[in-house]
């Protein structure tokens, strides 16, 4: 298991506020993302914990691509996975995103 | 394509155990207690060095099911195995314990897992027993629970009794029911007793219409959430299942029978040709309508 966190920057207004959502399974090859509100504005933080150790430069460039695709300022992002590859945890990362603000509206 | 109309089918199996929880319920009526944000996740795990799930791998909650209120708990098969740790236990406990104490119309367990969580060894095994005496206090508190079994995990060890305790029980064709699952089963007692790779004969064994046919599944459905939530609302009406020591020595005297019926049989299917189905080679690949008229005098207990 290794713990990585990130605080990304994310310029613009802040995301509105709705109730957590989840998405996604902690099973082999997936994982499973929590949002939330709760970073200050103008930042996204990211709690990840995962079971694969050493791929620290992989999530921050999959959580960069993450950070310019969405409006993310003021969000908290958490992700328990159990070795998702980079494609699947930007699916699930961009399913969590919109999930939540579906329900902001 | 039939000429029959075409509805779209959800899949129960395929579904994770929100998806179920959601298209079980009236739509948007779920609200979860004790959610992911809460992260009440296993203290084990984490001494293990595993990943958690925000969840522990089991949603509860409290929602309406046709305009009644229920509680419900679905667990996450793909989670560890839908294995039952301490914080997952307490969580179906808790439920239980609400409905024994708030009286709700029913609880419905949707069940897919292997038993006890091996990782969290005694606390698992506590949390198993717990969760037992749970179901039997609701019931004698006069709140029906109903055990849903048809996701991929099937509902096996200890929580394969917890589903027996409960008034009544829901299986597909593709949910499985047992104590001692396959693989456990052929590690212990060789594969002349049991072939865990053989998967026709691990549904013959444990599957759906085997436990129908003993009476032990009261309904046999399609893989389709709406006929999970439809059998699931109907065995809520139907009157729980006594919990007293005339009920139980029925039971056993139906288990008598049972053996003496069937204690010779070597596989599933010659308990079937006993029972008196006219081909029991060919009920495996029935789908369930034209399975219930092929086994309507041949059904052994149940309701």
């Amino acid at each position: 298991m290794e713990r990585l966190s990130f605080d990304l920057a994310c310029p613009g207004a802040p995301a509105p506020r709705a109730p957590p959502v989840v998405v996604g399974v902690v099973a082999s090859g997936n994982l499973e993302v929590l949002v939330e509100p709760g970073a200050a504005p103008g930042t996204c933080r990211v709690e990840v914990a995962t079971s694969a150790r050493g791929f620290r430069e992989i999530w921050s460039a999959v959580l960069d691509d993450f950070a310019g695709r969405h409006a993310l300022s003021g969000l908290a992002v958490s992700v328990n996975d159990a070795g998702a590859t980079p494609a699947v945890v930007s699916l699930r990362l961009d399913q969590a995103v919109e999930e939540y603000l579906g329900g902001a509206r | 394509m039939s000429d029959r109309g075409i509805r779209a089918r959800h899949s129960y199996r395929e579904a994770t155990a929100r998806r179920r929880l959601a298209g079980l319920l009236d739509e948007g009526s779920f609200r979860e207690l004790l959610g992911p944000e809460h992260r009440v996740t296993s203290p084990h795990l984490a001494a293990l060095d595993l990943p958690a799930a925000f969840d522990d791998g089991v949603v509860v909650g409290a929602g309406l099911l046709l305009g009644e209120p229920v509680l419900a708990a679905s667990q996450e098969g793909s989670f560890m195995g839908g294995g039952v740790g301490e914080v997952h236990g307490a969580k179906l406990v808790g439920l239980l314990e609400r409905a024994a104490r708030e009286r709700p119309r029913g609880v419905l367990l949707l069940l897919d897992t292997g038993g006890v969580r091996l990782q969290e060894a005694n606390a698992g095994l506590v949390a198993v027993s717990e969760v037992m005496r749970a179901v039997l206090a609701a019931r004698a508190a006069r709140v029906p629970v109903v055990a849903l079994v048809g996701g991929g995990f099937g509902c096996f060890g200890g929580m394969g009794i917890a589903a027996r305790l409960c008034d009544a029980v829901a299986m597909s064709e593709e949910g499985r029911l047992g104590i001692t699952g396959p693989d456990v089963l052929e590690t212990t007692k060789g594969v002349e007793e049991l072939d865990a790779s053989d998967r026709a004969l691990v549904w013959r064994t444990y599957g759906g219409k085997h436990r129908y046919l003993l009476g032990e599944a009261d309904r046999l459905l399609e893989d389709d959430l709406e006929a999970f939530r439809t059998a699931a609302a109907e065995l809520l009406r139907v009157s729980a299942r006594p919990l007293d020591l005339e009920e139980l020595e029925r039971e056993h005297r139906q288990l008598g029978r049972r053996l003496a019926e069937f204690g010779g049989a070597a596989d599933a299917s010659e308990v079937w040709r006993a029972a008196g189905v006219e081909r029991p080679e060919a009920l495996p690949l029935l789908e369930a309508p034209e399975f219930l008229r092929a086994v309507a005098g041949a059904r052994r207990g149940g309701r």
